[in-house]
């Protein structure tokens, strides 16, 4: 697809974007607003401190963060018409994004393990269903990189389609801005 | 057949949008003659209780979701490419989607009146019965074990989607699609009011999207969100749904101003007066809206200084709405006046709205509020903005744009029987609801004593309604009567002597609206002003060859997707979801690589 500038001088697709992000951050907005509306209500443990491992997630987050330099670095190459580049940066920001989820699993499972299901209490409830949201929104992000990197392999993504890259990295950084919030909110003030 | 379900042009969308949700309008008003019927009387023996239930739910839902809103989606995607001089839509496909996982959200909602049998209940329909806001916990699966509220919260689920995906794509063609010259504040007031109704449409459906998961959840995985056995809160429920549920109410009135601001000038042959104004109080009630949504909760009690606050926000949205009130008054002021249909419409919009304005003003007040909360009186409220202010927005609005949508002019004395029927009804419907609430008559009540004494008054109600139902017939048969559009340009193009660029087309309007692009000088394109001349017609041949977008299969193989992921959901059958889920994978990237110039 080509880019073409509108009335206001912006891609469509990037400025329908924009709008969605904006979207995006009233539901973000919502699930930590319920996550702090429910802090330390819970009836019965395991408690937040009890069982968040901040290191651990630091790993995680620091993990995140770089993926976003990876896609910078994707984005700018792709914009060159660096397809070598392009082509490894964008895999390593899908392969950062995905340890990132494993983190996750391994995050859950381990937590399962120590006794926070979904229904045991409601710090079990607010913390899987916004860091699971979240997780699915790096999903999606994940399959997006990785469906642009399969394109990039069989040269069908080059300069030309900056603007799908650019409006991907738009999200995956989007997707990084949050966690960073929920890392914040969830782990370091607890 | 094939090239209406594969369709991506905003045209043919907008009469879709329009025939489906006229459908989901006399649906929703039977389930109002119901209700109606029942409380005509004391002891009212019509229907069970729990019926009368499922009624009520299904009425608010059905009338806020898959009629109003619909509704407006109809305009919209008629008239707004035209207004600002667009061939299309900024995202065809996407707006064929939205049309679609409407109509298959609103076919999955309905369904549930017949599919009781399935899930081994008693009664032929499982229809949620919780009411429009399905407040906690009437909606646990403690006191609501059966399928009906499943299905009210996929399918309003369904409905957001439908929602936030117009929303982007009007924001878009509103603010990336306009002609050249078109300049923001030359936009016509209906495609202005549209931009602000989007961008509260993408704010506040989240909201609605968090609180539904989160209900979806105690339903479904047992989590205690809005149980307060497990230690949650069931106000939270409140504050979410209304978050979401204030805005709502001026998703569904500003169109409804919008149209009237195009509807007074044309008939008035006059500009509308203070266009600035009227734009500028248009986006103020869009912020705003956003800060009275604990209005609604009052009777909680959520302590003085929130009362206040909440009051005093509620009292200060009064001012924009009030301002445009003076505007569209001033425009009639010293205006040659035609009484036409569309007018009388746009009239009688004014006037009740103000009286629903006016009502709402005594709600914002909390000692007030404490008598009037979950009583008739706001049942008249809601109505007196709900249908005299956006329904008779929207005849105005489907009066005056018919002859653009489909090259036939709707009958005048027909119109003014639909006018005069529907005016009266609704008087007699809601005027006495405003005395039976305040004399304690609660809202959502199947039967009521002889003794309460609001028998005579529930009576008038009743005969209101079964007008309004008459009048509806009335508009029903008016578009029936010459049911079938005409060949593009064949119709009068411009009936009115309207002054925005939609009159500039033929009508119907071509496939691709415009043979050549319109430059815009000013706001009013097509009249003759002290400092503009009118625009030179268009010729009625472009020039040069236009290529419009076809058809495609994707939108709606996309939507279908949607409402089998919920089928699965409520019959508890993970390969369905799953089903569903590889339908939408598939559709996502058929669509993302089908060749397709938008």
């Amino acid at each position: 697809m080509s880019t073409h500038a509108g009335s206001m001088g912006l891609d469509s697709r990037k400025m329908a974007f924009w709008a969605f992000i904006g979207s995006e951050c009233l539901l973000f907005a919502s699930l930590i607003s319920t996550y702090l509306v429910y802090k330390g209500k819970s009836l019965n443990g395991p408690y937040p401190h009890e069982i968040l491992n901040i290191p651990f997630t630091s790993f995680s987050t620091f993990d995140l963060l770089m993926s976003s330099l990876a896609m910078v670095l994707a984005l700018s190459a792709i914009q060159r018409g660096d397809m070598r580049q392009g082509k490894r940066w964008l895999f390593v920001t899908a392969l950062l994004g995905l340890i990132f989820l494993g983190g996750q699993v391994w995050e859950f499972n381990h937590f399962a393990h120590q006794g926070l299901g979904l229904t045991t209490n409601l710090f079990g409830s607010t913390f899987y269903v916004l860091t699971g949201t979240h997780g699915a929104h790096v999903t999606v992000g994940v399959t997006w990189l990785l469906t642009l990197w399969v394109q990039a392999l069989r040269g069908k993504l080059g300069p030309a389609q900056a603007m799908t890259v650019e409006i991907a990295g738009l999200y995956w950084h989007f997707v990084d801005v949050v966690w960073i919030v929920i890392f914040t909110v969830v782990y370091l003030i607890q | 057949m094939k090239s209406w379900i594969t369709t991506t042009d905003h045209k043919r969308i907008g009469l879709l949008y329009f025939w489906t949700a006229f459908a989901f309008f006399l649906i929703g008003g039977l389930e109002a003659l119901v209700i109606r019927a029942q409380l005509a009387r004391p002891e009212g023996v019509g229907v069970s209780a729990e019926v009368f239930n499922q009624m009520f739910t299904m009425h608010g839902t059905t009338m806020v979701f898959l009629a109003l809103m619909p509704l407006t989606a109809s305009l919209f995607n008629f008239i707004i490419p035209l207004q600002i001089g667009a061939r299309d839509v900024a995202f065809p496909r996407l707006n064929a989607f939205s049309y679609w996982v409407f109509v298959l959200g609103g076919v999955f909602l309905n369904a549930s009146f017949f599919v009781g049998p399935l899930f081994g209940t008693g009664a032929l329909s499982v229809a949620p019965d919780a009411g429009w806001f399905g407040y906690a916990n009437l909606t646990s699966r403690q006191y609501s074990p059966g399928p009906n509220i499943d299905f009210w919260v996929l399918g309003v689920q369904i409905l957001g989607v439908a929602s936030l995906a117009a929303g982007f794509n009007f924001i878009v063609t509103i603010l990336n699609m306009r002609a050249p010259g078109m300049r923001m504040l030359r936009v016509p007031v209906f495609t202005w009011m549209t931009l602000v109704t989007q961008f509260i449409v993408i704010t506040a459906f989240p909201v609605i999207t968090v609180a539904l998961v989160l209900l979806m959840f105690d339903r479904f995985f047992g989590t205690h969100f809005f149980v307060p056995a497990g230690g949650g809160d069931p106000i939270l429920w409140q504050h979410l749904f209304w978050m979401f549920g204030h805005p709502e109410v001026y998703i569904l009135i500003l169109p409804a101003m919008g149209i009237v601001s195009e509807v007074l000038p044309t008939f008035s042959r006059k500009p509308l007066f203070g266009y600035i104004v009227v734009v500028y109080s248009g986006i103020l009630i869009g912020f705003l809206g956003w800060g009275v949504w604990s209005h609604h909760m009052f009777a909680v009690g959520l302590g003085p200084i929130a009362d206040s606050v909440f009051a005093g926000t509620t009292m200060l949205i009064a001012i924009p709405t009030g301002v445009k009130i003076f505007n569209w008054i001033a425009t009639l002021w010293g205006g040659q006046l035609r009484f036409t249909t569309a007018m009388l419409f746009a009239l009688g919009f004014i006037a009740m709205f103000i009286i629903g304005g006016l009502s709402g003003v005594t709600h914002a007040s909390p000692p007030a509020d404490l008598q009037q909360t979950d009583t008739y009186y706001v049942v008249a409220h809601i109505h007196y903005v709900l249908f005299g202010g956006t329904m008779l927005g929207l005849f105005a609005g489907f009066y005056y744009w018919w002859p653009k949508m489909t090259g036939r002019l709707l009958s005048e004395t027909l119109g003014r029987w639909h006018f005069w029927l529907s005016l009266i009804g609704m008087n007699l419907a809601f005027f006495p609801m405003h005395f039976s609430g305040l004399l304690g008559m609660p809202r959502r009540i199947y039967t009521y004593p002889d003794e309460l004494g609001v028998t005579s008054m529930n009576l008038v109600s009743t005969i209101g309604a079964f007008l309004i139902g008459v009048a509806t017939l009335v508009f029903f048969w008016n578009l029936f009567r010459h049911r079938r559009a005409l060949a593009p340009g064949a119709g009068p193009s411009d009936p009115w002597g309207g002054a925005t660029l939609e009159w500039a087309v033929p009508s119907p309007p071509p496939v691709y609206n415009f043979s050549v692009m319109p430059v815009v000088e000013g706001r009013l394109p097509l009249w003759r002003t002290a400092r503009h001349e009118p625009i030179a017609p268009l010729p009625a041949t472009p020039p040069a060859p236009i290529h419009v977008p076809g058809g495609s299969w994707w939108p709606l193989i996309t939507a279908a997707a949607l409402p089998v992921m919920a089928t699965g959901a409520v019959s508890r059958e993970l390969w369905v979801v799953l089903l569903g889920v590889a339908v939408l994978i598939v559709g996502v990237y058929r669509w993302a690589y089908e060749p397709f110039e938008g």
